[in-house]
This record gives C-alpha cells, sequence and structure tokens, in this order.
C-alpha cells in the first residue's frame, strides 16, 4: 500500500442504511418487487431518500410490524405470508420478490429466509422469493445492494463459456457504452449483474471474469468467487485513469494484445482529457473533505486528486476493505489520510477547522454547511449518475465543479483564489 | 402487519425531533441505530435549515448488542450534554431500541445531571409521528412546570396591563406554522393582545418555564398542543381557545371565543367584512362560476376540518369527499363530515383516498402532496392543504394559511388551479368557432377529471361497440355523440356518465340526443 495513512473512528454516525440502496436497485430491476419487513420508520426513510412520490405504484413497499406482531399474537412469519400474498394478487407483473430484512426485524430474528422457502414451495416457480438484510444495524447504504445481489447469485446458471461479467449497477446508456468498447476489444461476451430484468440472470462459471464496477460489492465477489468466478483485480471505473487500468485489466484477463487496446482507448483518453480540462481549472488546488456513506470516496478522491488537481483534506469511509481497495489506494497521492468509521461531531470540527472549498457529504448535513459557507456535493446524487467510464470522467468532475462555479457567480468578492 | 408504500405520517420519534429541532436550548439524544440519521434531511432539506436537528443518535449496531449497550448510551448522553450544553435533555429510542429496552431514559436520569431530563416513551409500533410530537411537547411542559403551583388566572385587569396569550403547537414541518404565528401575532395585535410565548417553534426551555405567565392559552394546532393546552387547565388553572382560525368564519369565532374567555368586550370589527378579501373576491362576479364546484377534501384533521368549512361557507363549493389519514382526529373529521351529508374517510393507505378521488370525479382536490400526485394521474386540479410536507410547501414568500393574511392566500391558492369564471364562459361562447380545438384548454385543463378516458372518445366507442359491451352498458349512437361533443371538455365527462347512469336506471339501450336531454333535466330535477 502507498503512504495512506488509515485511521478508525468511532461515535455517532450520519449514514444510511442499506435500505437506501433500493432506491436504485428497483429501478434497475423493473420487474422485482423490494418488500421491507420492518417498521413505519423504515417506510418513511425509503421515502425520504427517494425524495419525491411520483409513482402511483412504486415497487417498493413495507410490511410495517405492529405491536401484535411482536406481541407474538399473531405469529409474523403468517402475517408476512398473507401480506406477500395480498401484494402478489395486487401485482401480478412481479417476478422477482426481495424479502428485504430491516433493524427490527433482525433483533426481533424474523426467519426471513425460511418464509422465502415456505413461499417458494407455495408458488411454484410463478415469483422467485428471496431474501436480504438491508438492516442499519448490519449495512450502510450502498451494502444494501451487495446484500440483494448476494442473494440472487445462487439462481445463477452455470457455464463454461468465456466471457466478462460486468457486476454493480450502472446507468444502463454507460453499461451500453462500457459494453460496446469491450466488442471493439473483441470480448464478444458481455453480461451484466445486476441484469435489467431480474429473470434474465448471467450464468457463471469457471471461464467468467468478473470485473466490480462498484467498490461496495464484498460479499458479492466473494460469493461469485466460490461459484469459481475470476475477480480482476483492477481499480474502479471513474475518472480517465480509473476507467482506462479497469478496461485494460479486463483486456489483459482476457489476452487481448496492448497496441489494440491502446489504438481503440488512446482517442477516448485524449477526448476525455481535453473534456476535463475546463473542470480542472477550477479545482485544481481546491480543498477537497469526504464524509463516509456511499463506499465511493476513496475512489473519487484518488479521482479528484490525480486527476483534477484538488487537495484532500480526509476521505471517510464507512468501513474499508482492504483488498477490494487496493488497487486504488495504492493510488492515492502519498500521505492521504483515510478514517474508517466516524465521529460525525469530531469528524465536522476537522472540517471547520480546515475550511474545505468542498465537501462532499449526506443530505442531512449538505444545507448546514452550506449555511456555513462551505460548498457540499450530495454523495447520493453519485449513486444515481452515470458517471462510470473513461467518456463520463468530464461529467464526473462537472459535478464537483458545479457548485464552485454556483458559489463563485453568487458571491463574486469571494472571487480571490485563483 | 401493514402494508405500506407510501406513508402520512412518520413514526413517533419524528414527531419529537421535529418538537426538539423546533424549540432552542434543549438537546435530544436518540437511541437508533444508523440508518434512522435520514431523519435529518427532513429539517435541512425539506425545510431548507441551515443547522443540523439537534439530535444525537447512539448510531449502535450489531456487533454492540453482544455487548454493554447501556454503557454506549450513557458515553453517547455525556457526551452531548458536554458538547451542547443543552438547558433540558430530552432522551428516547427509536423503533429498533425500543426492542432491546435499555431504557436510555433511566439511565439518562441515573447520570447525575443538574437539567432536567425529559425521558420519552414513544410506542414505535403502534402510534406515529403526530402522536409523538403531541406527547413530547407535553412532557416537556410537564417536566419543567411539574413544581409551578396553581395560580390565579385572568390576572390582566388586575395586575392593570395588556392580557397576554401564548401560542402552543406550531413545529417545523408543520403546515405554514412559520408564517401562521406572525399571522397570529399581527391580528392579536390589532386587538391589544400581547404574546407570551410561542411554543414549541422557537421556545427555548426558559420559554416554556414562562408559559403559566400568560392568561390564556391558544391551541393552534390540536394535532400538538391539544393534550398539553389541557394539562395546562387541568394543573395551573390556564383556559385555552379550541377554535382554530383558519378561514374568515373561523378566524371571527377565534376572536369571540378569545376574547370570551380573557374577559374582554367582543369588538364590533371582528365582524367587518373586509378583514379579509375572500369574503368579497368570493362575492365578486367572477366568482360566480365558484358556486356548487365538487371538492374533494383530504389531510391533517385541522386542516381537513378547516377546508370543508371554507370550502362549504366561503366559496360556496360543494364538498363531495372529506377524510383524514389523523385517526386521533377521527372523532372530529366524523361529525364535520356527516353534517355535510357525507361519510368521513379515515384511512392511512393513499390508494384507498385516490379510489375515493376518482369514485366522488372531484373538480378540485384540496390534500397532501399525495392527493396532489394523484390529482395529478387523474387530471384534476388540486391545491395542497396539509402536511406531510414537501419542500414546494416551505415557499419563500410570505404565505400563512391562518388570520385575514391566510384567507386570502386560501383564496389564491385553491381557486388559481381551477380555471377563472370568465375563462370558463369564453372558452364556452367560442367553442364553435374555427379556430378552436379541443387541445387549446388552460394550462390545468389537459384532462377532464373522469372524463380522462373520454377523450379520445371516438377510438373509444368504435372499441366499446365492438364486443366489450355488457349487456348492462348502453350504446351511444352517433347523434348523441355529436350532442355530447358540443358540451365544453370539462365536463363532458361528468356528463358522459351521469347519461350512462341515467340511462341505465331509465332501462335505455341506446343514447340518443334525446336520452341526453332527458338525463340532463332527471340530474337538475
Amino acid at each position: 500500500m502507498s503512504g495512506a495513512t488509515l485511521l478508525k473512528e468511532s461515535g455517532p454516525r450520519e449514514v444510511f442504511c442499506g435500505l437506501t440502496s433500493i432506491v436504485w436497485l428497483h429501478r434497475r430491476m423493473p420487474d422485482a418487487f423490494f418488500l421491507v419487513v420492518g417498521s413505519r420508520t423504515c417506510a418513511h426513510l425509503i421515502q425520504s431518500a427517494a425524495g419525491v412520490m411520483i409513482f402511483a405504484e412504486p415497487r417498493f413497499g413495507t410490511a410495517i410490524l405492529e405491536e401484535r406482531d411482536l406481541a407474538g399474537l399473531a405469529d409474523a412469519h403468517d402475517e408476512l405470508n398473507r401480506v406477500v400474498k395480498n401484494l402478489l394478487a395486487r401485482r401480478p407483473e412481479i417476478k422477482t420478490l426481495f424479502l428485504v430484512g430491516s433493524c427490527p426485524s433482525e433483533v426481533i430474528k424474523i426467519d426471513l429466509s425460511r418464509v422465502a422457502e415456505n413461499l417458494n414451495i407455495e408458488l411454484k416457480g410463478q415469483v422467485t422469493v428471496l431474501n436480504y438484510s438491508g438492516s442499519g444495524i448490519e449495512t450502510t447504504f450502498t451494502q444494501g445492494e451487495d446484500g440483494a445481489l448476494k442473494a440472487l447469485i445462487p439462481l445463477m446458471p452455470k457455464s463454461d463459456q468465456k466471457k466478462l461479467l460486468l457486476v454493480g449497477t450502472l446507468a444502463n446508456a454507460v453499461e451500453d457504452r462500457l459494453t460496446s468498447i469491450f466488442n471493439r476489444l473483441g470480448i464478444d461476451k458481455v453480461e451484466s449483474f445486476p441484469p435489467r430484468q431480474s429473470t434474465e440472470l448471467p450464468s457463471i462459471g469457471p471461464e467468467t471474469k468478473v470485473l466490480l464496477t462498484q467498490p461496495y460489492l464484498t460479499d458479492t465477489a466473494r460469493e461469485l468467487k466460490n461459484k469459481g468466478a475470476e475477480i480482476i483485480e483492477a481499480p474502479f471505473p471513474l475518472g480517465v485513469t480509473g476507467s482506462t487500468l479497469w478496461i485494460q485489466a479486463a483486456a489483459n484477463s482476457f489476452g487481448i494484445e496492448k497496441s489494440l487496446v491502446d489504438s481503440i482507448l488512446n482517442p477516448l483518453i485524449s477526448r476525455a482529457k481535453q473534456a476535463l480540462m475546463p473542470h480542472v481549472e477550477k479545482l485544481s488546488g481546491k480543498k477537497l473533505f469526504l464524509l463516509p456513506e456511499s463506499q465511493l470516496e476513496i475512489p473519487l478522491a484518488r479521482f479528484l486528486s490525480n486527476e483534477c488537481g484538488m487537495e484532500i483534506v480526509e476521505i471517510g469511509t464507512p468501513y474499508l476493505n482492504r483488498d477490494l481497495m487496493k488497487a486504488e489506494i495504492d493510488l492515492l497521492p502519498p500521505d492521504c489520510r483515510i478514517v474508517e468509521g466516524q465521529h460525525v461531531e469530531k469528524q465536522l470540527d476537522r472540517v471547520r477547522d480546515s475550511s474545505p472549498d468542498l465537501v462532499v457529504c449526506g443530505m442531512g448535513l449538505a444545507n448546514p454547511l452550506e449555511a456555513e459557507g462551505i460548498s457540499t456535493k450530495w454523495s447520493i446524487e453519485m449513486v444515481f449518475s452515470p458517471i462510470h467510464g473513461i467518456d463520463q470522467a468530464s461529467d464526473l468532475a462537472e459535478l464537483f465543479s458545479r457548485p464552485l462555479r454556483r458559489h463563485d457567480i453568487l458571491n463574486p468578492k469571494t472571487l480571490t483564489s485563483n | 402487519m401493514e402494508l405500506t408504500l407510501w406513508t402520512y405520517e412518520g413514526p413517533p420519534h419524528i414527531g419529537a425531533m421535529r418538537i426538539a429541532t423546533s424549540m432552542k436550548k434543549l438537546h435530544y439524544v436518540l437511541h437508533a441505530p444508523q440508518g434512522d440519521t435520514y431523519a435529518d434531511l427532513l429539517f435541512t432539506m425539506i425545510e431548507r435549515r441551515g443547522s443540523r436537528p439537534p439530535v444525537t443518535y447512539t448510531t449502535f449496531q450489531a456487533r454492540d448488542l453482544g455487548g454493554d449497550t447501556a454503557e454506549l448510551v450513557k458515553g453517547h448522553i455525556k457526551e452531548a450534554v458536554d458538547r451542547f450544553n443543552p438547558e433540558a435533555l430530552l432522551v428516547g429510542e427509536s423503533c429498533t431500541a425500543e426492542l432491546i429496552q435499555d431504557q436510555p431514559g433511566s439511565l439518562a436520569k441515573g447520570m447525575g445531571f443538574d437539567i432536567p431530563i425529559v425521558s420519552l416513551e414513544l410506542p414505535a409500533y403502534s402510534k406515529k409521528e403526530n402522536w409523538g410530537g403531541s406527547e413530547t411537547f407535553y412532557q416537556i411542559v410537564r417536566n419543567l412546570l411539574k413544581d409551578k403551583s396553581e395560580e390565579s388566572k385572568q390576572a390582566w385587569q388586575e395586575e392593570k396591563r395588556r392580557p397576554r396569550v401564548n401560542l402552543l403547537g406550531p413545529t417545523l414541518l408543520g403546515f405554514r406554522c412559520r408564517d401562521d404565528i406572525l399571522e397570529i401575532q399581527k391580528l392579536l395585535g390589532q386587538h391589544g393582545i400581547d404574546v407570551n410565548v410561542v411554543a414549541p417553534l422557537g421556545a427555548s426551555p426558559a420559554d416554556i418555564i414562562r408559559i403559566p405567565d400568560a392568561d390564556v392559552n391558544v391551541c393552534l394546532y390540536p394535532e400538538i398542543a391539544e393534550s398539553t393546552c389541557i394539562w395546562l387547565e387541568r394543573n395551573l388553572n390556564m383556559p385555552f381557545t379550541t377554535t382554530v382560525p383558519l378561514g374568515v368564519g373561523a378566524t371571527q369565532d377565534f376572536l369571540r371565543e378569545l376574547h370570551e374567555v380573557l374577559g374582554m368586550e367582543i369588538p364590533q370589527s371582528v365582524n367587518e367584512s373586509n378583514n379579509s378579501k375572500l369574503t368579497w373576491y368570493s362575492n365578486s362576479v367572477d366568482s360566480n362560476y365558484l358556486t356548487g364546484k365538487r371538492v374533494f377534501i383530504f389531510g391533517d384533521g385541522t386542516h381537513a376540518l378547516a377546508a370543508a368549512r371554507i370550502a362549504n361557507e366561503e366559496l360556496g363549493f360543494k364538498v363531495v369527499g372529506l377524510g383524514t389519514y389523523s385517526r386521533e382526529m377521527a372523532r372530529k373529521v366524523r361529525p364535520a363530515a356527516k353534517a355535510l351529508g357525507l361519510e368521513a374517510l379515515i384511512t392511512n393507505d393513499y390508494l384507498e383516498v385516490e379510489e375515493a378521488i376518482k369514485e366522488t370525479s372531484p373538480e378540485l382536490v384540496l390534500g397532501t402532496q399525495m392527493e396532489r400526485h394523484s390529482a395529478k394521474r387523474l387530471g384534476i386540479p388540486c391545491a395542497v392543504i396539509s402536511t406531510p410536507m414537501h419542500v414546494q410547501d416551505v415557499p419563500a414568500r410570505y404565505s400563512p394559511q391562518m388570520g385575514w393574511e391566510g384567507a386570502n392566500v386560501i383564496f389564491d391558492d385553491w381557486v388559481h388551479p381551477l380555471m377563472m369564471g370568465l375563462e370558463e364562459h369564453l372558452i364556452g361562447m367560442f367553442k364553435h368557432d374555427f379556430e378552436f380545438v379541443d387541445g387549446h384548454q388552460s394550462h390545468l385543463g389537459h384532462l377532464g377529471g373522469k372524463g380522462t378516458e373520454n377523450i379520445n372518445q371516438g377510438v373509444k366507442t368504435t372499441i366499446s361497440n365492438d364486443s366489450t359491451n355488457t349487456s348492462s352498458d348502453p350504446i351511444w349512437t352517433h347523434e348523441g355523440e355529436r350532442e355530447l361533443s358540443k358540451i365544453p371538455f370539462f365536463v363532458r365527462g361528468k356528463v358522459r356518465r351521469n347519461t350512462e347512469n341515467y340511462a341505465r336506471q331509465a332501462g335505455c339501450r341506446e343514447i340518443n340526443e334525446e336520452t341526453l336531454y332527458d338525463a340532463k333535466a332527471h340530474y337538475k330535477a
């Protein structure tokens, strides 16, 4: 590892729980429904994180535990059975139902795998019922996707076909673009997991080479490895460098000639660097503080420091998987401070002391920091925006330069730096 | 177990947070797992608050559950008190912590702080947000005032000073509370009545202790303040007003009630018709078209009740549906609905509300953000009158609902989504001109309520004539359809439906020109 300083901190946290990932997972797989088994808090969380109430009937909901479910008056398993059947009767288009565990369901130990198993027997394959936990006592924000994908792995058919499997939710347009680049490199069979339809799961076997698109898929990567797949080690496809190394790692693994790779990627790289320039101008020399939330903090810091010239004050990360992050940490500038875990009060003290130009943080903290005159960027935007790949590097940079640009427009007097 | 897709109210600890965040110099230690911290964004995003809620979450994790979570709680409490130095401390738990029974309130009380500790027990599996807010406010007031002895009230005359009241109930994430209290303060000022304490919004624990210095409590939002007002009446002999000044009539009633309770003479100005522009605007000729507009009302108890009165008495609408998501307020909403010849809709299920809207085919929906979305889907104009809050419900401009200015705002907000009277007449007058096509509609009239499905009626008729007709469905003849097309598009759907109902009742198999007129006469009769 490079000279990055790794620290740990504990205390009050300010992060979403794994249930939040339902907000993008349900859009990725429109034939799936996510049923949280939890409390009114869970329902309120997802609705607040989703931010909008635009769907007539969203493809997620909550089976809210009530007093009598806790008191044992009603067998919670029977109750859940009843709720699921009502739901499926109303929503016949659902092909896969995820029962999602929550803090209360984990604490009172509702056995969702047993409920899923019984329902699968009863439903005879009309609907596949799966379960995973998105509880805040076990998972942080994006880890929910890790749980959902892991739950799908046992359903993946076996195959000896040589292929590249992109793992982690990507925006559809980005997925198409990356696939076409791999095709041009001569990798013909490129599949994605999660798929766009929950019923069209890719197959897996010893000839499957997995390229992770997201850094938060610890369990999924391990399970895929157990299925015989090879996990290609690479940094994550954020920014020009990260994306290039990521594509090159796959190309190497498929034994593709370097000259071919260069001939295809070089034009993209120079075009992307060109597009990046106005943002680099804005971001260069600016101080960046990343609070822990999405788990994308380390790759983002690597991109913003190495390619945009930002000065990293601190990288917060909810948890640190040293194996998955190794390639990323190796690329970080020396003496970068990475803090795993959080004590939100102490961390905010450090934010104020370091007077950064930009803070990447959750939605709860953004306006309070803005009110103190500190520009912010919501980390949740990174999981909704098409930011992966060489071609997207300038769009990714724009997410960070825009708040600074805006700050300068609205506060012309402070236009002293640069 | 209850299946929920969208909810009107959060869990009760969100209500507690609303109180804590509304107040000053108060801190709330919430025993809760990570993830529950999402609640901060309700305040910082929806209300655009520039400060974090004064809440410390213990954010315990699964690995803590094997160990001593009580010690963890105590650590957070100590740190919070040291760091924030509050005048009083709220201690409570969210749904998950309730299950592990650490009793953080008792733990805090045993830690020897010299500030009041208010321990909150908010049953997360049976109660909801407004109940939690009400209970929290009540516990704060009771704890801070429990040693006050009963004082003789109504002392303003003896003390030769102006009468003073407290305004109780406004909170953050409450509908337009920020502006309502300014409007009510202005109104009371005009009548020589001073405001002693506004709480919870903007009050510190020290202010709560000053509550008994007032002569009367004004219960502005019963959902939050009623239980507190009742306790203050019983224990400190402080009377309170029960009329919520939403609308012209209710504002008049409120002023009369307050003057009476204070022992003041009711000034004649209260009854004057020019206090709010709503009265004249509603009497002006353009408002003729408002007569009998069918309106569906759903919201929290207080705003739904007020909306029904304003719609019925002050705007001349016809209320065709009235309901609330607040079970605590059902007791008051049921008789109000009955008085309008309706059965109150008491439900948490927004899909049930949407069904009821479809069923009654109103011309205007007054509801929450949920109903706004339902109404949008159904093509019906809608104005938002109640929580749950959306960023749009926190406008930059001064926009109260209460008092005279509140009535002005209500007139504008409810009437503007409708087509204006003159506009409606002109469209009727010119609709046969060649320039006029049905696509020419006011900005909100894209779809005509129940008539949505009838816009491409030609297509629909063809289909229905083919095969899908059941024996009971009357068939429109060409003449019938032609006559129907002469009716303005915004009522066409309703006319079609009424005519079909009439035809079924009358046993007609076909609807021709004459059936249409028969039906019209039948419904007018």
